[in-house]
């Protein structure tokens, strides 16, 4: 049985080992800083935390000692020259008829929004997802950094602007989680390595929608088709999608669930379509995050939320919901979890599962363990600070 | 030499950091100079861009500097820099 769950906390890294039948949590690391993703990679069993400090800028900062002691590494930055095309905020006195002009801004790093370490045969292969839109790799342990630049240049972003002004039009829009941080930028927050072939990657970009490589990186592409936006007034575009996020199942990798703004995708081609397996009127479909079972591809769990208008539990009270048959049925699991008076929401990262362990934490410090599956569950602890991920090693 | 005088807050990633007199003609003279002492700590304080963190503020004597995008305020021998954090969070 899995053995350590990591929560990446509005206040820190916190560690729970599973001793004595129990999860015990460890003291805080990194005590008093957001953390908005920490997970351990299992090929060298280091730990990495993203910092999101408001005074002093993102960093990242790894445990090589089991979460002992930490190293802050300040090397994950924008190379001098990368800009992007300038969003508007959506802004009551912003007036959509009126064109607004292009301009062009310097990258520099908001947020490091979600971590993913390389294939099994890459050693000290880690990739990042930032703020704004970027997609950063190290292939020495996280000592260097060197930004995605076909990506950052893709024709659906105005081409390359490191070389001067933009060619194509910009179709990636900001995500509302970067206005808290006075911006309006995309963000990548899911990266699905193919474990068949790790030069194949998924992306999973707020707000623009699912991007794919076939040759490591070189070149990249929208996988969206099947995928419904139903805030645009054309659903099938090929971009303007809100991916809230996507994840592949390990041993059946063609298989990948999405959950987006507008319900949930199920995929069975490797994100060649999409197919929404939701219905607005039923409990399943709007949440942030999702997580597949290991083995079987059609086996998923969300916690639902209510709406993109109210963003808190369903009536008041949490549920899981698991589906075994690809998204056809969904079995709403409530065992162990509070039914009244309940307002949690699960944040993107928040929800992991590994071998029958499922986790989630909310955003109101509530963290939930299943052993079995989500058929039951139990509180391990309720005073937390809000949590920003959850991820089982 | 400016006289360099920091938030504590910064010694919980420096724990060697120290006020005291750093080479430097401009703003942004000091804090190459102090990424030399101290590699890694200017990206605490300015952006890789080279603006000033949003919630930094630096003060030469009584005044906040007036370019926090390249960080180009003149400097004297007898100036005394304050590197500040601005109160804020939850």
């Amino acid at each position: 049985m899995s053995s350590q769950i990591i929560l990446g906390t509005r206040k820190g890294t916190l560690i729970l080992d599973r001793k004595a039948g129990s999860w015990k949590p460890r003291p805080i690391a990194h005590a008093g800083m957001s953390i908005s993703y920490a997970a351990r990679d299992a090929r060298d069993g280091t730990i990495w935390a993203a910092m999101d400090h408001a005074h002093w800028g993102p960093k990242l900062s790894r445990s090589k000692d089991d979460g002992a002691t930490w190293e802050n590494l300040s090397q994950l930055a924008y190379p001098k020259g990368a800009r992007f095309v300038e969003q508007h905020l959506p802004t009551p006195d912003l007036d959509p008829s009126v064109e607004q002009p292009t301009t062009l801004k310097a990258a520099s790093l908001l947020k490091v929004w979600v971590l993913a370490f390389g294939g099994k045969e890459q050693p000290g292969t880690i990739h990042a997802g930032t703020m704004p839109g970027g997609l950063f790799t190290s292939r020495d342990g996280g000592d260097t950094w060197e930004l995605n630049r076909p990506l950052w240049n893709h024709e659906s972003r105005g081409g390359d602007l490191f070389a001067g002004n933009p060619t194509s039009r910009n179709d990636w829009g900001g995500t509302p989680a970067a206005v808290g941080y006075g911006e309006f930028v995309p963000g990548i927050h899911s990266i699905a390595v193919d474990p068949r072939d790790p030069g194949r990657m998924l992306l999973g970009v707020s707000s623009a929608g699912v991007v794919g490589t076939t040759d490591g990186g070189k070149s990249w592409k929208a996988m969206n088709k099947g995928v419904l936006n139903d805030y645009l007034p054309n659903p099938e575009s090929e971009w303007g999608h809100d991916p809230h996020f996507i994840t592949q199942c390990p041993n059946d990798p063609d298989r990948l669930w999405q959950q987006n703004h507008c319900g949930v995708f199920f995929s069975e081609d490797c994100a060649r379509t999409w197919k929404r397996v939701s219905h607005k009127d039923q409990a399943v479909h709007f949440g942030f995050p999702i997580a597949v079972d290991e083995r079987d591809g059609r086996t998923a769990w969300v916690v639902p939320a209510h709406s993109d208008a109210q963003r808190m539990a369903v009536s008041g009270g949490i549920f899981v919901a698991r589906t075994t048959d690809g998204g056809a049925s969904w079995k709403t699991l409530r065992k162990g979890l509070p039914q009244e008076n309940a307002y949690d929401i699960v944040y993107r990262h928040g929800l992991d599962v590994r071998g029958d362990v499922v986790c989630f934490g909310s955003t109101t410090g509530n963290v939930y363990v299943s052993e079995d599956r989500g058929d039951s569950w139990q509180c391990v602890g309720n005073n937390l600070p809000p949590i920003h991920s959850v991820r089982i090693s | 030499m400016p006289h360099v005088a920091f938030t504590s807050h910064l010694q919980v990633f420096f724990p060697g950091l120290r006020d005291g007199e750093t080479a430097g003609t401009t703003v942004r003279e000091v804090i190459d100079e102090l990424e030399r002492r101290h590699p890694g700590l200017a990206s605490y304080i300015i952006d890789e861009t080279g603006r000033l963190r949003r919630h930094v503020n630096i003060f030469v004597g009584d005044e906040p500097i007036h370019d926090r995008a390249k960080l180009s305020d003149a400097l004297r021998s007898e100036d005394r820099v304050f590197i500040l954090q601005a109160l804020s969070g939850g």
